[in-house]
């Protein structure tokens, strides 16, 4: 199809006029192809750019000690990272404890053990909500499930209160109530992804186990599983990944508040929420240098997330190997 | 003689059966209650002026979202047309025609781009395009959603175009096709079902992001001409609606998220439709 | 499904668009001008911006309420035409400033304290010593001696004081650390004043909206918003105790009476703070807010719709304000800023 649009002075008839064209089709593909993959770098490139040279201010007035430390006064340009950092931690971490189990199990379900009919149908309705947008999360965080965790699930976790995890004066707006909004926002994506995954492990493997007698469970866990398990891996990874940068329905549910507290009924405030209510006002300056930084040490978090599951990724593809 | 399974393996089958359904099930009411919620909710406060009409100042009752619903739709198409062309061919790259260390470079640096949190690359756009512009604008969100489209569509390009069978790419070979018909002919149809219904979840998922039109598109209350002007955005307008203290602009919240949800299934039951099957019956 | 667009195209399309638009209007093209900035007028400048359509067909002022900081830090940087603040700039951020601009006082408001308290409707009174202990987190209880003794008929309960304050740089937050600043040293060596500062505690939304929003779903919280805000939402709002000794409810005549003073003695550049202000009725906590003009505008129809705005907002403008609670400019300040419109060029 390419080959039609190069009309040259070069030979046009016979058989090398034939192999030009072909050539040229095959050059064209190529290179547009190539280039986007350049246009790729380039744009990252530029992201890392405006970055650094933006943040380097703020790097140069704290160094490391931006990250350890917890004082974010803007009035008088004193900046700590340190309750931004942890509020994104927690929160992540939290959405993950929920929704991966929950995720995974119902992508063995749909994909391995739940008939065919039900499976696609199900899969569909949960494909459909990998869609609903971010800020639609925050709007049912804000009326439904903050006052839901209010009234339901708070009493029940009270009664846990000799944990630090659970101690403290409850408002509703939480490390708490972000971590369940988030991993409602982050199940339905490993789900999909995962389903996918298992789904692409071959026939052949499956029909064989249960030919050797293992039942449907065993098949699952130790035949599928090792092979998706990379693939599944990567879905979960790509959820944190999502979880971390989650700005809207954070900063709706979680307080906006820079503590540190090892409860997670306490208010908090994560990285992405801070720069979002914050980066209007703030002129060129330490105010906005932080700011930046601060987009960054969340870019360096994903970045590390990222490289960790890479490791991992490789580690199981030679088990299961 | 012969050997039975024992009982604990049965159990086992039986257990993880039931606990894996139940967890589906979970997930699945979850879901059933925020579309049914949203549905219900956004459903009983939609009306004709919220259609056509114009917000009105803030404080008072009624007025609409129409700028904003046309707003979203503008700023997706020119995210799509960033997104969706970088992404896909550089994934027939990858998957095509790479060699293994840049491929490894690739999809580093576009696992490291789908990284980036999105309030970050909001606030690179409002860097590199609206100070430079000296002002906020359409062009300026549409880049901004259309970078985050990139790596999915790379992912997804990748992914579906190296599930096609060896067999396929060889057959055509063999029967004399180049490289690049091959490809586009034979081997991106062949994953046509997979890719489409990626591009489609890929556009869903940037259709609500508000982070990144925060410092880019602002918001507008009136008409946007163009592409260079401010324009309000459906996702941007829920935000501010919902943390506001009117009733008023709470049921309007509710109905712009009724909006924006039936924009996006529709986009995904469309993908759906034109590939006329199920993606996941595809598989078995 | 591939899509041919070229920028060619994109160009033509929105010369169409354009060119749809003005077929439709028939009086001279269609200028939008954007200007970003408080919340606290937000009310009063989106009525405005509404009702001046009828008044000059052609103008499109959009209005983005996202804080004064960013209303400041926006104007000054060029991004949007004009800006909107409660709290002045800085000399600092005058001096920093890339673009400058020129201030013009555009009404009265007040900042109340408004809580969420169930079972208590009625006005509690404030002692500037409360606000102040209430946010520096020494006062964590709604019947502490320092509320409870000069509200003793009203039923306080016995439990913890939320606070809430902005996410955002506000103007609203300059006004409300001013007061506390002036009435607690503690305070301005604190936290001091500023669009943003270090809050010892508290939850956090963003502009006055969010904070009305949060006040409303916290049960036992206090937040400080626009009188408006309180208003309009039926929240219940609080006496705050003058220099005079009184305890007054922030209303047209109290926030006018606190104007007084300056509008006689009014800077050139229209900058002062009235917090705290002398007068048997004055409300201790009002201000000022200012539109920020860029002292130059290149685009001359821009200038023509922005001048006219500004003499239409200083005089017929002012018949809107009351009934949102706003309090009018007075009448010399007034007369001033007209001469400083001339200033614009």
């Amino acid at each position: 199809m390419a080959s039609s649009t190069f009309i040259h002075s070069a030979p046009q008839t016979g058989v090398r006029g034939f192999l030009r064209r072909i050539k040229l089709g095959e050059h064209f593909s190529l290179l547009i192809t190539f280039a986007a993959t350049v246009t790729i770098l380039i744009i990252v490139g530029l992201l890392i750019y405006e970055l650094a040279s933006n943040s380097g201010e703020a790097f140069h007035k704290f160094g490391w000690k931006f990250i350890t430390t917890s004082d974010w006064d803007p009035n008088n340009d004193v900046f700590g990272a340190l309750p931004f950092i942890y509020g994104t931690c927690v929160t992540s971490f939290l959405a993950l404890l929920i929704a991966v189990p929950t995720g995974v199990g119902a992508a063995l379900f749909l994909s391995e053990l739940a008939p065919p009919v039900i499976s696609n149908a199900l899969t569909f309705l949960i494909e459909l909500l990998a869609a609903v947008p971010s800020v639609i999360y925050g709007l049912l965080g804000i009326f439904v499930l903050v006052p839901f965790i209010q009234d339901h699930l708070y009493p029940v976790l009270k009664q846990f209160s000799f944990l630090p995890l659970f101690q403290g004066q409850f408002y509703g707006v939480s490390f708490l109530s972000a971590g369940i909004v988030l991993s409602v926002m982050v199940v339905p994506f490993i789900i999909s992804v995962s389903r996918e995954v298992l789904l692409a492990v071959s026939t052949d493997q499956r029909e064989a186990a249960l030919a050797l007698g293992a039942t449907k469970w065993e098949t699952t866990i130790q035949i599928v599983m090792p092979n998706a398990s990379t693939g599944i891996l990567g879905s979960i990874f790509l959820g944190l990944a999502r979880a971390l940068g989650e700005t809207m329905a954070v900063t709706m549910v979680i307080g906006n508040t820079p503590k540190i507290s090892a409860s997670l009924f306490s208010p908090g405030y994560s990285i992405a929420s801070v720069i979002a209510n914050e980066f209007g006002e703030a002129s060129p300056g330490l105010h906005l240098s932080s700011l930046i930084l601060l987009g960054l040490v969340l870019f360096g978090l994903t970045i590390v997330i990222n490289a960790i599951a890479r490791v991992f990724i490789m580690a199981t593809a030679q088990k299961g190997a | 003689m012969v050997q039975t399974i024992s009982i604990t393996r049965k159990i086992t089958n039986v257990v993880m059966l039931t606990v894996t359904g139940l967890l589906t099930l979970i997930v699945v009411s979850v879901l059933f209650f925020i579309l049914g919620y949203l549905l219900w909710h956004g459903g009983s406060s939609l009306s004709l002026q919220f259609f056509t009409q114009l917000p009105k100042p803030t404080g008072e009752t009624g007025g609409g979202m129409a700028n904003a619903i046309v707003g979203s739709g503008k700023i997706l198409l020119l995210a799509s047309l960033i997104g969706v062309p970088i992404g896909f061919l550089a994934g027939v790259y990858l998957a095509e025609y790479s060699g293994k260390s840049f491929a490894f470079l690739i999809r580093y640096v576009t696992d490291l781009l789908n990284g980036v949190p999105s309030i970050v690359i909001g606030i690179v756009a409002y860097a590199l395009v609206v100070r430079p512009m000296k002002h906020f604008s359409t062009l300026a969100g549409g880049l901004a959603l259309g970078i985050m489209m990139i790596p999915i569509a790379v992912r997804t390009t990748e992914e579906f175009l190296l599930s096609v069978p060896k067999s396929l790419r060889e057959g055509s070979l063999a029967l004399g096709a180049t490289k690049s018909r091959t490809i586009f002919t034979v081997v991106v149809p062949a994953a046509m079902a997979g890719l489409t219904s990626g591009m489609m979840l890929n556009l869903a998922r940037v259709a609500g992001e508000t982070a990144p039109l925060l410092f880019t598109a602002l918001g507008n209350m009136f008409w946007s001409q163009g592409w260079l002007q401010p324009s309000a955005a459906l996702p941007v307008m829920i935000y501010q609606y919902a943390i506001s203290p009117y009733d008023d602009w709470h049921q309007q919240a509710w109905a712009a998220g009724f909006v924006l949800l039936a924009l996006v299934l529709t986009i995904n039951i469309t993908a759906r439709l034109i590939i006329g099957r199920n993606p996941g019956s595809s598989r078995r | 499904m591939k899509i041919g667009f070229t920028v060619g195209g994109l160009q033509r399309c929105s010369v169409s668009i354009a060119a749809a638009a003005v077929l439709c209007v028939s009086a001279h093209a269609q200028i939008l001008i954007n200007g970003a900035g408080a919340t606290f007028p937000a009310p009063i400048y989106t009525k405005w911006f509404s009702e001046f359509r009828s008044v000059d067909s052609s103008a499109n002022i959009n209005y983005q309420a996202v804080g004064s900081g960013s209303g400041i830090n926006q104007v000054t940087n060029g991004t949007v035409d004009f800006g909107a603040t409660d709290g002045p700039m800085t000399d600092k951020q005058i001096a920093d400033a890339k673009i400058k601009v020129l201030h013009f006082p555009t009404v009265l408001g007040a900042v109340v304290p408004t809580y969420n308290i169930p079972g208590v409707t009625g006005e509690i009174k404030f002692t500037p010593e409360a606000l102040a202990g209430i946010y520096l987190g020494k006062i964590t209880k709604w019947d502490d001696p320092a509320i409870a003794s000069v509200n003793k008929d009203l039923k306080l309960p016995s439990e913890n004081i939320t606070t809430v304050h902005r996410a955002d740089g506000s103007g609203t937050t300059y006004v409300w650390t001013d007061y506390l600043s002036a009435v607690s040293p503690e305070w301005k060596a604190g936290p001091g004043t500023g669009t943003s500062v270090k809050w010892p505690n508290g939850l956090a939304s963003k502009g006055n909206d969010g904070v009305t929003g949060l006040v409303k779903n916290q049960k036992f919280s206090i937040g400080y918003v626009e009188l408006v805000y309180a208003a309009k939402n039926k929240l219940p709002y609080g006496r705050v105790k003058n220099s005079a000794g009184n305890f007054v409810l922030a209303d047209l005549h109290s926030v006018t009476e606190a104007a007084a003073g300056a509008a006689k003695s009014m800077p050139a550049d229209f900058r002062v703070s009235i917090v705290n202000a002398p007068g048997k009725g004055a409300y201790p906590i009002s201000t000022f807010t200012w539109l920020l003009i860029p002292e130059t505008i290149s685009d001359a129809q821009k200038k023509q719709v922005l001048v006219g705005f500004l003499k239409w907002a200083l005089t017929k403008g002012q018949d809107y304000v009351e009934a949102l609670d706003y309090a009018r400019l007075p009448k010399e300040v007034i007369a001033k800023e007209m001469k400083e419109i001339s200033l614009i060029k």
